[in-house]
This record gives C-alpha cells, sequence and structure tokens, in this order.
C-alpha cells in the first residue's frame, strides 16, 4: 500500500515508495543532515579522535527555530516553577555543554541510516520499489522520520494544534502547500511504521 | 465526550521517599522529568516513546501521553537530578520536548 508501512512477518516494516517520494525523502535527510551538521568542532582531517570524543558541546541554544527544536533547553519552559532565570539558563548551558553532541550524533546516524537504505534500493518497474526495514532500521527511521515532522513543522510555524487545523486547509495556490503535503505524508508513514514497532 | 480514565489506577508507586529508614546524607527534594505539548509529535509516537524507553504499560502510556496532550505537559519520572538529566536526555534523542525541575509542591 503505498505511503503505508506494514509489518513484516518475524520484524521490519515495508513500505511500497515510488522513485518521486524515494528522492523527497532522500533529499529532506540530506538537507537534515546539512542542518545538524558536525556540531561546534568541524571534524578536521588532521582532528586528534580522542580531542573529538571528549570535545564539549555549545553551551548557547542555537539561533535557528528548527535547531532550536530540535535541541531544546532542558531547564526551564513553560509550566516550570518560578525560579532564578540566570540559574535556569546556566542549568541549560552545562546540559547542553555535556549532551548536545551526543544528540546530534544521534540524529546524524539515523538520517544517515535512512539515506543508507534508500541508496540500496533498486528501482524496479513502474519506477517503484519496496522498502524492506530490519527492527533496528525501523527505530532509526521512526527517530528521523520524527525529526524531519518536527524541522518542517518548526519551519512552517506549527506550534498549536489551531496551526495544524490551518494547514489542512490552505488553499493549492499557497506556496506553503508543498511543504504542507511532505509534512503530512511523513506523517502516515510515520504513523503506520509505529504501529509495526508497538510492544 | 465520554469518560475515558474511569479505571482506577494499578500501578505499584515507588515507596516514599520520606519513609526511608536510613539517613540520606542531605534529603533532597526530588526531581521530575516534564514532557511538554507538541502540536507534531504524533500521539501514538509519544505513547510509543513512554512504554519503550520507560517501560511503562500500554494504559500508563497513553494516560500520560493525554495529559500531555490536554493539559499541556505531564510528569512523566521522578527520581534524584542525574536519573531526570538521563530521562530528558533520551526523551530530546527522540525529539520530545522534555526539561527537569525540583519537584516543589
Amino acid at each position: 500500500m503505498p505511503g503505508h508501512f506494514e509489518p513484516i512477518p518475524g520484524g521490519g516494516a515495508a513500505v511500497a515508495l515510488d522513485e518521486v517520494e524515494i528522492s523527497i525523502i532522500r533529499s529532506l535527510a540530506v538537507q537534515l543532515l546539512e542542518l545538524i551538521g558536525p556540531g561546534e568542532e568541524p571534524a578536521g582531517d588532521d582532528g586528534d579522535p580522542l580531542a573529538e570524543l571528549f570535545a564539549e558541546g555549545p553551551s548557547e541554544p542555537p539561533a535557528d527555530p528548527v535547531l532550536k527544536r530540535l535541541l531544546p533547553d532542558a531547564y526551564g519552559g513553560p509550566g516550570s516553577a518560578p525560579g532564578d532565570e540566570d540559574e535556569l539558563r546556566a542549568y541549560s548551558a552545562e546540559f547542553r555543554r555535556f549532551t548536545e553532541n551526543d544528540l546530534r550524533a544521534r540524529k546524524r546516524d539515523d538520517a544517515l541510516a535512512v539515506i543508507r537504505s534508500l541508496d540500496a534500493l533498486t528501482v524496479a518497474g513502474e519506477g517503484g520499489a519496496v522498502l524492506k526495514l530490519s527492527a533496528d532500521e525501523s527505530r532509526s527511521w521512526l527517530g528521523s522520520l520524527n525529526d524531519l515532522r518536527l524541522a518542517i513543522g518548526a519551519r512552517l510555524d506549527v506550534t498549536d494544534e489551531e496551526d495544524t487545523d490551518i494547514l489542512y486547509r490552505l488553499p493549492d495556490s499557497d506556496p506553503r502547500k508543498p511543504m504542507v503535503m511532505a509534512y503530512l505524508w511523513l506523517g502516515g508513514l510515520q504513523e503506520t511504521l509505529v504501529e509495526t514497532l508497538m510492544p | 465526550m465520554g469518560q475515558v480514565s474511569s479505571a482506577a489506577p494499578v500501578e505499584i508507586t515507588r515507596p516514599d521517599a520520606e519513609e526511608e529508614t536510613f539517613a540520606v546524607p542531605e534529603p533532597d527534594v526530588p526531581w521530575i522529568t516534564l514532557v511538554h505539548n507538541d502540536p507534531v509529535n504524533l500521539m501514538s509516537y509519544v505513547t510509543y516513546v513512554f512504554q519503550s524507553y520507560f517501560g511503562y504499560s500500554k494504559e500508563k502510556a497513553t494516560k500520560l501521553m493525554m495529559d500531555v496532550h490536554h493539559k499541556g505537559r505531564a510528569v512523566v519520572s521522578t527520581g534524584s537530578r542525574e536519573e531526570m538529566e538521563r530521562d530528558v536526555q533520551a526523551m530530546h534523542g527522540y525529539g520530545l520536548w522534555a526539561t527537569l525541575q525540583q519537584d516543589r509542591k
């Protein structure tokens, strides 16, 4: 069934994708990789692997709204107990220093797994292919589909439920329409992939 | 519409910190992990994360997800600050918007 993951007996999931769908997911995953980037510390050719391992992440939240959503602050936020703002910022900064590199690495690995499995597809008759994922690959895909939807959601400025309702009713002439279609389509893929993984 | 959560909770709660018999050096106020509502994250995905990361039952995971959805946020775990930082880090890994704070009630 197009646009829907189905469980494979024995574990894993499968979905039929056509050439256009494959290229859309791939290009979005590549954009996500570029956005997440190597982190603050660009891995130089002569980079010391040990130094990289112990490198601290940034302490400031990213300025880009998409990255800010993918890499949020750990302290503060709505509904938090009123506290010393400076103190919360300092806690968030410290948390970020010690976790952000790992978080970026995880998101990068998931996006790379998506690209790798798409590149392994042999597109045959009718310009489509059936993508088959192992349970592990399914988890990477699930994480990356979620990251992609968060990224598109942030770009489309989806901040509450009403925004989503508005997106459903956009006229075809709206320049955001293609992005919205991709967002909704990825939602369907993610929804059906979650179902195959439900414990 | 209908009654959603009529059944009484049957969770086994962790023993109360106050009831601990040994003297802990600084009896800390517990910390909590909050997950915030986000219109992008799918309800099924949030439930899946609560089940697979915390090992919660489908019922508990669904109830927490509904709390996040309707109340804007829910406490998904309680413990030491270090434990909560671990949980928040894991939630961020899944793409959920989570924060930790001391449980000042």
